[in-house]
C-alpha cells in the first residue's frame, strides 16, 4: 500500500493501536502549543507526564515567554525553536487549529506529527497536514494514549484494550515503558468510538 | 503486530492482569493493604491531584480491584469500571454523579425488590425521585419523561421472573429524552448479554451472582460505556463543570470518554467510602475465569429444569424465556442466543402453601436469598426478597404469593429434576 492511499484510508474516528503506538514509539521532542504553567489545567500534567516519560518537551505559549514550565523555557511560536521538531501537540480548542496547523507546515523540516488534543478536532486542517505527509491525531491526549498502550492507566480501572503475559520490568521513576503489549484491537470499546462519529457528524 | 479482538473466554482469563513486575507472580496477588508509599512530595501532589496513574489508599484504588475492573470494562466492551463493595453501592455512586436533590430517575418496574426498596425509601431521602415505568410497554417510558428525568434504569433479564427487557427499544427513548441509559446485567453477565453493543451507557453489576459466580464473595461493578457526552446543556455538573475539591478540573475534559467512571470513583467512591476488599477482588477475579463455562451450564441446566416443570401436572405456570412457548422468548433469540439465563420463576396450583410446602421438600436447592450461585437455590419472593411490597406491587414485579424463584446451579440436571420430582409429589 502507498503512503498516499494509507492517508486516505486514516479513519479519525477510531484509530488502530498500532498507528498511535508508531507514533508514541517514533517521536522525541514534542512541542505543546497552548502549554499551560497552571498546575491544574490538563496540559501542565500532560506535559509534565510526558517528559517524566524521556520525551524531548517545549512548552509553546507567547502569555508565558521568559518563564519555566518545568525546567524548560516557554517558546512564543512553532517558528523559535531554531530546532526540527518531531511531533507539534495542540491544546487548543478547534476553532483554534487551523493557524497552528498553517504555521506548522511552514517550518522546514515538517514535524512528523501532528496531535490535537482530546476534545479538539478540525478535519480540513488535518486533510492539510496529511496532505504534505504529515500524520495526524484528533480529540485524543497522547498521555492517556501512553498510559494505555503502556497498561499504566489500568490502575484506574480503564480498560486499556491491550494483553499481555509477559513478566514487565519492576517499574523505576521515569523510566520509559514499553508499549508493544498485544492489541485487542479497539473493538472491543467500538461503542465509544461510534458514539463519537455520531457526534461529529452532527456537529 | 497485527489488532485483534480476542474471545469472550480469552479476555476473562487475561484482561486487566499481567505476571507481577516485583516477583513474577502469574496470579493476580491479593493487595490487602490500606494505603501506598508515595516516591516523593511532588509524586504525592501529582496523585492527589489526579495528575498521575497510581495508588494512594484503598478506598480510592487498589491494584487488585483495578485488575477486576480492567477485566469486566473488556468483558463489557466499555472504557472503564468501578469496583465498590456491592450491587446496592453500585447503584448509589451511579445516581450520586447524574441527580441532584429533586431530580428524577425513570425505571423499570420489574426489578430486583432490593432496588425497588432502595429507589423507592432510601433514595427519597437523598431526594432523588423515581418514576416507574413498564419494560413490557416501551410508551410508558416516554411519558415518564421530564425536564427533571436525569437517567432511565432497567434490568437486561429482570428479576424475578428472568422476563427480557428490549434494551435498543428503552435505549432510544433515553437518547430521545437526552439522558444515559443504565443497565443492570447481573442476571445475564456480559457472557449472555452486552448491554453497551445495544445503547447502554452505564452498565451495573452485582458481583456478588454469575460474575464472581460461587457464593462466597459480596461485591459491585460500575462500567462506563464512554458513549454519552455530559457537557451538554450543564444538565450533569458533576461531569461539566470545575470541581472545588480537585482544583478546578472538568472531568470530561479532563478524561474525555471515561470520565464517568473517574467520577464514580474520585467523587462518589472516595467520599461515600463503600470500597470492595481486595481479597473479594480476588474471588470474584478467579470466579470470572470460568464465566462462560460456569453460565453455559447454568443456561442448560435451567432449560431443562424449567422444562420438567413446564410438563409437570402440579405446576400452573412457568416463566422462563428459554422455552419456545414464553412471552419473552423473542426478546430472548435476540438479546441473550446462548441461553436465557438461570433464574427464572413458576406458580404451583395449589398456590401459597404449596410453594412453602416445595421449599421444605427439596433436598439439593438451598432456601436463601440469593442467585448466581454453582449450587441450584429456592426461594419464595412474596414472603422474602419481594416481601416489602404491597399485594398489587409484588403481581406488577412478578412476586404473587404463588410464585416460587429458582436461581439453577452447575450440578448435573439430572438431580435436580429428580430432587424437584420427589418436592412435588409429597
Amino acid at each position: 500500500m502507498s503512503d498516499n492511499k494509507k492517508r486516505q484510508a486514516m479513519n479519525h474516528d477510531a484509530y488502530p493501536d498500532n498507528y498511535i503506538r508508531g507514533i508514541l514509539n517514533s517521536v522525541k521532542s514534542i512541542a505543546m502549543v497552548g502549554a499551560s504553567p497552571v498546575n491544574v489545567r490538563p496540559s501542565y500534567f500532560a506535559f509534565k507526564y510526558l517528559a517524566q516519560r524521556g520525551y524531548d518537551m517545549i512548552p509553546v505559549n507567547p502569555g508565558h515567554v521568559g518563564k519555566e514550565l518545568l525546567g524548560k523555557p516557554f517558546v512564543a511560536s512553532l517558528s523559535d525553536f531554531g530546532r526540527p521538531i518531531d511531533m507539534i501537540d495542540i491544546f487548543r480548542n478547534s476553532s483554534h487549529i487551523m493557524p497552528v496547523v498553517e504555521e506548522a507546515l511552514t517550518l522546514d523540516p515538517l514535524p512528523k506529527v501532528i496531535w490535537m488534543q482530546l476534545g479538539a478536532r478540525d478535519d480540513a486542517a488535518a486533510a492539510k497536514a496529511e496532505s504534505v505527509g504529515i500524520k495526524v491525531v484528533m480529540n485524543r491526549c497522547p498521555k492517556i494514549e501512553y498510559g494505555r498502550l503502556s497498561s499504566e492507566i489500568s490502575w484506574m480501572g480503564v480498560n486499556s484494550r491491550t494483553l499481555s503475559s509477559k513478566r514487565p520490568p519492576a517499574p523505576t521513576q521515569g523510566m520509559r515503558l514499553s508499549l508493544n503489549r498485544m492489541s485487542v484491537g479497539g473493538g472491543d470499546t467500538a461503542a465509544s468510538d461510534r458514539a463519537a462519529k455520531n457526534k461529529s457528524e452532527q456537529s | 503486530m497485527s489488532d485483534r479482538l480476542p474471545g469472550f473466554s480469552t479476555l476473562a482469563v487475561h484482561a486487566g492482569a499481567q505476571p507481577d513486575p516485583t516477583t513474577g507472580a502469574r496470579a493476580t496477588p491479593i493487595y490487602q493493604t490500606t494505603s501506598f508509599v508515595f516516591n516523593d512530595a511532588d509524586h504525592a501532589a501529582s496523585l492527589f491531584g489526579l495528575q498521575a496513574f497510581g495508588n494512594i489508599y484503598t478506598r480510592i484504588g487498589n491494584p487488585t480491584n483495578a485488575v477486576l475492573e480492567e477485566r469486566v470494562a473488556a468483558l463489557e466492551g466499555g472504557t472503564a469500571a468501578l469496583a465498590v463493595a456491592s450491587g446496592h453501592a453500585a447503584q448509589v455512586v451511579v445516581l450520586q454523579q447524574l441527580l441532584q436533590p429533586g431530580d428524577e430517575f425513570i425505571a423499570a418496574r420489574k426489578l430486583y425488590g432490593g432496588s425497588i426498596n432502595q429507589f423507592t425509601h432510601a433514595f427519597k431521602s437523598f431526594g432523588w425521585n423515581v418514576v416507574w415505568a413498564d419494560p413490557d410497554d416501551i410508551s410508558s417510558f416516554e411519558r415518564a419523561v421530564t425536564p427533571r428525568t436525569k437517567a432511565i434504569f432497567i434490568e437486561s433479564i429482570a428479576n424475578p421472573a428472568g422476563s427480557i427487557t428490549d434494551i435498543e427499544a428503552i435505549s432510544t427513548v433515553a437518547r430521545k429524552a437526552g439522558v444515559p441509559l443504565i443497565v443492570d446485567n447481573t442476571l445475564a453477565s456480559p457472557y449472555l448479554i452486552r448491554p453497551i453493543d445495544h445503547g447502554a451507557d452505564i452498565v451495573v453489576h452485582s458481583l456478588t451472582k454469575f460474575l464472581g459466580g460461587h457464593g462466597n464473595s459480596l461485591g459491585g461493578i460500575i462500567v462506563d460505556a464512554g458513549t454519552f457526552d455530559w457537557s451538554t446543556g450543564g444538565k450533569y455538573p458533576m461531569l461539566s463543570e470545575p470541581r472545588p475539591e480537585y482544583h478546578g478540573i472538568r472531568l470530561q475534559e479532563t478524561f474525555g470518554n471515561f470520565a464517568f467512571a473517574i467520577a464514580c470513583r474520585v467523587l462518589g467512591l472516595r467520599d461515600l467510602g463503600p470500597a470492595l476488599s481486595p481479597f473479594n477482588a480476588f474471588m470474584i477475579l478467579t470466579g470470572i475465569e470460568t464465566l462462560p463455562l460456569r453460565m453455559q451450564k447454568h443456561c442448560d441446566n435451567a432449560k431443562a429444569v424449567a422444562e420438567f416443570l413446564a410438563g409437570h401436572p402440579a405446576v400452573a405456570s412457568v416463566n422462563y424465556a428459554g422455552l419456545p412457548s414464553d412471552k419473552y422468548h423473542q426478546l430472548a433469540r435476540k438479546y441473550a442466543p446462548r441461553g436465557a439465563g438461570a433464574v427464572f420463576t413458576f406458580s404451583l396450583k395449589g398456590g401459597y402453601d404449596a410453594g412453602v410446602n416445595l421449599v421444605s421438600k427439596l433436598q439439593l436447592f438451598s432456601h436463601l436469598a440469593n442467585v448466581g450461585d454453582t449450587r441450584s437455590l429456592v426461594i419464595h419472593p412474596a414472603s422474602t426478597t419481594h416481601s416489602q411490597l404491597d399485594d398489587a406491587a409484588k403481581i406488577k414485579s412478578g412476586a404473587g404469593p404463588d410464585v416460587v424463584r429458582l436461581s439453577v446451579g452447575i450440578e448435573d440436571k439430572e438431580d435436580l429434576i429428580a430432587d424437584l420430582e420427589q418436592a412435588l409429589a409429597a
